[in-house]
């Protein structure tokens, strides 16, 4: 995959292709599978995400842990009152898979498991406002993909080592960089929705409750969804950044290996340290899941 | 290498890429050294995995793994009921292996038909693992190649007679892995393949008078 953001668009101008052909012609190249093949199967992964959200949306899933479920449909089903109809259910949508993930369902980790929600939401919300056919939405998860295979290799995509910034950050960018893509975007309006939005995202902590991918989580998506659609929109209006998209990333990884470890998916500080959340963690234990065998 | 399907999945039952898709890899992949689904299996667990395992169904996931079930395969919820249907008993404990440890190390104890192997390996990210011990003996398998475990007597001409067999099948070798540290005069051999190694093909390395067991420890999507 390519290694920044300036290669991956130069790639596509001198080879004469779209960003998303670029993606799909470096991972066949690299892996030797055919592009038809990579199609088919990321066209899978779409059905994944769709009936992930739909589980989700249906209210009936609950976490082993019981803090999380039902959120995404009383939000779906309250609908909106202050945001347009679109941002509302992105929200819910958003919710919907994390609050699958964490009722150990099927779901994409897309770059992560905790993270899972974003990308799923943003394709579906934006295929629905923009009439989009399954190739469109193929497209647009290819320019996801060659986003976050940037910053995988610049920055890291995992809570443990660069906080929340590294799992919702990424996915805010490669949700961002999709959205402009597919609602009619330059080359360059997709950097600057990576730049836009990852900005937003810097010194997010990785803090979850009980060291469950759950609370803050599911709301992280959700906010994360919204601040991708944020910068996609800003970047497609013309508005830009004076820092590039790949020296975002690259404080992106530097916040991350500075940010101390109570704030890297320990659960030693920040809101899973809170008052609240020990209390919560205390009065809801986890069911004891390891099993007995007569 | 980093592929499109490492950020676009892996297609996984949740909640976590390293606790569950990781956990039920490391079962997958202790299962195929053992060669077959246990009738006994003791997991002790460290770090990470003893103490966040409860939240992120690890255990479930270790469990299924052990009998078969895929990352993806939703029968990994109810792993305990089905894993009692496959016949295999099992406990959990927990170890602590010191700091020097991966945080999400798993170490196994299995046994079916009179075979007995002891793996461990650490789930180290993104559902990636790394096996890194057999029987006693250091590996380093990541189950992304198909891969032959064997131990053999430590005589000369092994390595050559074992290479003679797979180049003449017209199998590539990807690496090729000796570690005699384990214990007597034995060396366990790892060698990880770019396709799979046929039984026919395994029957002819395990006729050699000095290879005491040989198996096939297939690729884990």
């Amino acid at each position: 995959m390519h290694r920044s953001v300036e290669s991956l668009l130069r790639d596509a101008r001198e080879s004469g292709r779209s960003i998303p052909e670029a993606v799909l012609a470096t991972e066949a190249r690299e892996t030797g599978v055919e592009p038809a093949a990579i199609r088919a199967r990321v066209r899978r992964t779409l059905e994944v995400m769709r009936a992930a959200i739909a589980e989700g949306l249906k209210g009936e899933v609950r976490s082993p842990s019981g803090l999380t479920g039902g959120r995404a449909k009383r939000l779906w089903d309250a609908g909106p009152r202050l945001l347009g109809p679109r941002v509302t259910a992105t929200l819910a949508r958003a919710i919907a898979t994390l609050e699958v993930n964490a009722a150990m369902g099927l779901i994409v980790a897309a770059p992560t498991a905790g993270a899972a929600g974003v990308l799923p939401a943003i394709l579906v919300s934006i295929g629905e406002c923009l009439d989009l056919d399954d190739d469109a939405l193929v497209d647009a998860m290819l320019v996801a993909g060659g986003i976050g295979g940037v910053i995988a290799q610049r920055a890291s995509l995992a809570g443990a080592e660069g906080g929340c910034q590294a799992e919702t950050g990424t996915a805010a960018a490669m949700g961002a960089a999709a959205v402009t893509w597919v609602a009619g975007g330059t080359d360059e309006q997709v950097a600057t929705a990576v730049a836009l939005s990852l900005q937003g995202m810097l010194g997010l902590i990785c803090d979850p409750i009980g060291g469950l991918v759950e609370i803050p989580c599911i709301y992280r998506n959700a906010s994360a969804a919204m601040q991708a659609i944020a910068a996609a929109e800003m970047a497609l209006a013309g508005l830009d950044f004076p820092v590039p998209a790949d020296e975002v990333i690259d404080i992106m990884g530097e916040v991350g290996r500075r940010m101390p470890a109570a704030y890297r998916e320990t659960a030693l500080g920040g809101l899973a340290a809170s008052p609240s959340a020990r209390r919560l963690v205390q009065i809801e234990p986890a069911r004891r899941p390891t099993g007995i065998s007569k | 290498m980093v592929s499109l399907f490492d950020i676009l999945g892996p297609v996984m039952v949740g909640p976590s890429s390293s606790h569950t898709a990781g956990a039920c890899r490391l079962g997958l992949m202790a299962r195929a050294i053992l060669g077959a689904t246990p009738e006994r299996a003791r997991i002790a667990l460290h770090g990470s995995f003893a103490a966040t395992g409860d939240g992120h169904g690890t255990h479930r996931a270790i469990v299924g793994g052990l009998i078969g079930l895929m990352p993806d395969d939703l029968r990994l919820r109810d792993a305990f009921a089905e894993a009692e249907r496959a016949g295999m008993r099992w406990e959990f404990v927990t170890v602590d292996l010191g700091d020097d440890a991966h945080p999400n190390t798993a170490i196994f104890e299995l046994e079916a038909g009179g075979e007995s192997a002891r793996v461990r390996g650490a789930s180290i990210g993104g559902g990636r693992i790394e096996v890194t011990e057999v029987d006693g003996f250091a590996v380093s398998l990541g189950g992304d190649y198909d891969t032959l475990v064997l131990l053999a007597e430590d005589v000369p001409g092994t390595i050559a007679a074992i290479a003679g067999v797979l180049a003449a099948e017209g199998i590539n070798l990807a690496t090729m892995r000796v570690d005699r540290t384990g214990r007597h005069l034995d060396a366990l051999m790892t060698i990880e393949a770019d396709q799979p190694v046929p039984e026919r093909v395994l029957n002819q390395i395990r006729a050699f008078p000095w290879l005491r067991w040989a198996r096939s420890v297939g690729k884990i999507a």
